[in-house]
């Protein structure tokens, strides 16, 4: 059985909508029935939504019936990670702490998505609270890799990654603070955009570091993701951090003319490296070159400090963000308590995973009485000249091309009982998150093995628009 | 070591988690492993540097209020459906004041 989605996009699927080849309500039940069929290989969905995604569907039929425009993404079948709260759908946070948890409100990414025509199917996996690199930190059971089961599909979208390249929705949204959308794309084979710290509202993401958290979406085509992220970005009043700066037409700058654009390529991205990764990564930079464009070296003096900076700061956070979960509102309280201390403690270890609590308690550690300006403020430092090095490198060039993640897909189980190797893993994502600049992972290809490999774009605050001009002129390319 | 039990015991106190005595000895580990990589920041020099809390694109500051108008808002019943344990449209916890 191949996916009802398989060959389609945001444009087909709005052009067969539009011609009566099928109906939206057609499309969703389809979906449905095909993600039901196929979510046990992988467990990418944990929840699945027909009614609201029926009711949807309806919705645009009804306006083509009426000769009314279906909307930018009228019919298209869309996955939400579990992180994003959804109004009368529960949504877990891939955590025990909320596995019956149902919001009482939107997030305005899904608002906006909704309002526009998409049409969502269900809610996929994650790591707990979006903290993880390889989706083994969900309560509800890891992700498998789509493009090899034996494999983690990377985290901590990694069910919204999963879905998009099982084909079980055309589109998903995920989160990124760390790296979080970069690293399952380019592990699953997919592409997957952190947009400008701002770009997209926050509103109705379940806090996990306030300032380094980002919504972004995933496609197959950059194409796809781009026109996502036309639906989403823009400014919201009800997320004060959001930003004001007009969201420009993405999809006019998919003309496949990157000639003359100036590319960096950082020597401090390709220390350590898989050979293979690395291969991957130089072919597409060659493929680009070939495009017209011009690479020359960057500094990024301070990348061998990222991970050090970025999990203090984000676990710090982190902490105060996770304080809320105490068993007075949200759904679970241990059950034998007699004092309030003791509802805190016990409702708090018996419902965070490992990975929660190596974080809460790493992130109380560096704000603690003594330690504040030794971790927490010596952080901050090195995230402003880690910041200040890439607007240097942007001095120079129009974007920076480098590897998302030193090597390939893992197999499960083969990093989760060493938690420092897989913070390490994160070098190459945390920065874009740290300087708070948009950068995406485009797939540039399999290992010998057939792993997918990701090539990371990076450029300035708010130029998504030269991002997805490189990102769309080497897929059209290197196909 | 970078960190002792007895350290990640206080530490637990406050962030309140009840850590069992297992879960001290690994998180005791995991944690010096993680601080010992952190130690790397003291090879560099930030004496007059910045601190960076926030990623900044010099938006003025009250750009960010809101109108103060009037509009709905959640229901009492909306607000406490997720609370374990309810009374009377409040949360319901361990009885903290003796009478």
């Amino acid at each position: 059985m191949s996916s009802p989605l398989h060959g389609l996009s945001i444009d087909s699927i709005r052009a067969g909508l539009l011609a009566k080849k099928f109906s939206a309500e057609e499309l969703a039940r389809q979906s449905l029935a095909y993600a039901e069929a196929e979510n046990p290989k992988t467990n990418a969905y944990l929840t699945l939504a027909p009614e609201r995604a029926l009711k949807a569907a309806r919705a645009v039929d009804a306006k083509i019936a009426n000769g009314e425009d279906p909307g930018a993404l009228g019919g298209v079948p869309i996955a939400v990670k579990d992180v994003i709260v959804t109004r009368g759908l529960r949504t877990t946070c891939g955590s025990k702490l909320l596995a019956n948890y149902v919001p009482p409100y939107d997030a305005t990414a899904v608002i906006r998505l909704e309002q526009a025509g998409g049409v969502i199917l269900g809610k996929a996996n994650c790591d707990e609270f979006a903290m993880g690199s390889s989706n083994e930190n969900s309560a509800f059971g890891p992700v498998r890799n789509p493009v090899a089961l034996d494999r983690v599909p990377g985290g901590s979208s990694g069910g919204s990654a999963a879905v998009v390249a099982q084909e079980t929705a055309l589109v998903s949204l995920g989160s990124d603070t760390g790296g979080s959308i970069r690293q399952p794309a380019s592990f699953c084979g997919i592409s997957g955009v952190t947009p400008t710290y701002g770009r997209v509202s926050r509103y109705g993401l379940t806090a996990f570091a306030s300032s380094l958290d980002h919504i972004g979406p995933f496609g197959k085509t950059t194409r796809d993701a781009a026109s996502m992220l036309q639906v989403i970005a823009g400014r919201d009043q009800m997320d004060a951090t959001s930003a004001f700066a007009p969201v420009p037409d993405y999809a006019a700058a998919l003309d496949g003319n990157v000639k003359g654009m100036k590319l960096g390529l950082p020597r401090e991205y390709f220390a350590g490296l898989a050979s293979e990764t690395g291969d991957r990564v130089m072919a597409a930079v060659e493929v680009l070159k070939k495009l017209g464009c011009e690479v020359r070296d960057s500094q990024l003096p301070h990348t061998p400090y990222a991970v050090a900076t970025y999990y203090i700061i984000a676990t710090a956070e982190a902490s105060a963000n996770l304080a809320r979960y105490d068993g007075v509102r949200y759904t679970t309280r241990s059950a034998a308590v007699h004092t309030l201390s003791d509802m805190y403690r016990q409702t708090r270890d018996e419902g965070f995973g490992d990975e929660c609590k190596r974080r809460i308690m790493l992130g109380t550690y560096v704000l603690s009485a003594g330690y504040y300006d030794a971790y927490y403020l010596k952080a901050q430092k090195v995230r402003h000249l880690i910041t200040q090095d890439f607007a240097r490198a942007f001095e120079q060039v129009d974007a920076i091309v480098a590897p998302v993640s030193p090597f390939p897909a893992f197999k499960l189980g083969e990093m989760i009982n060493d938690p420092t190797a897989m913070y390490l893993s994160d070098i190459y994502t945390v920065t874009g998150d740290l300087a708070g600049i948009p950068c995406m992972s485009v797939p540039c290809g399999l290992t010998a093995g057939g792993l997918p490999v990701g090539l990371q774009i990076l450029t300035r605050h708010f130029d998504e628009t030269t991002m997805f001009r490189i990102a769309d002129a080497y897929e059209k390319a290197s196909h | 070591m970078k960190i002792t039990e007895q350290e990640v015991r206080r530490v637990a106190d406050l962030a309140n988690l009840a850590l069992r005595e297992d879960e001290v000895a690994r998180m005791t580990h995991d944690l010096d492993g993680i601080l010992s990589h952190i130690d790397k920041l003291n090879e560099l020099d930030t004496t007059n540097v910045e601190p960076m809390a926030q990623v900044l694109f010099n938006a003025e500051e009250t750009a960010t209020l809101r109108e103060d108008r009037e509009r709905p808002s959640l229901t009492n019943a909306e607000a406490v459906a997720n609370a374990p344990l309810t009374s009377g449209g409040y949360y319901k916890v361990p009885r903290v004041i003796e009478r």
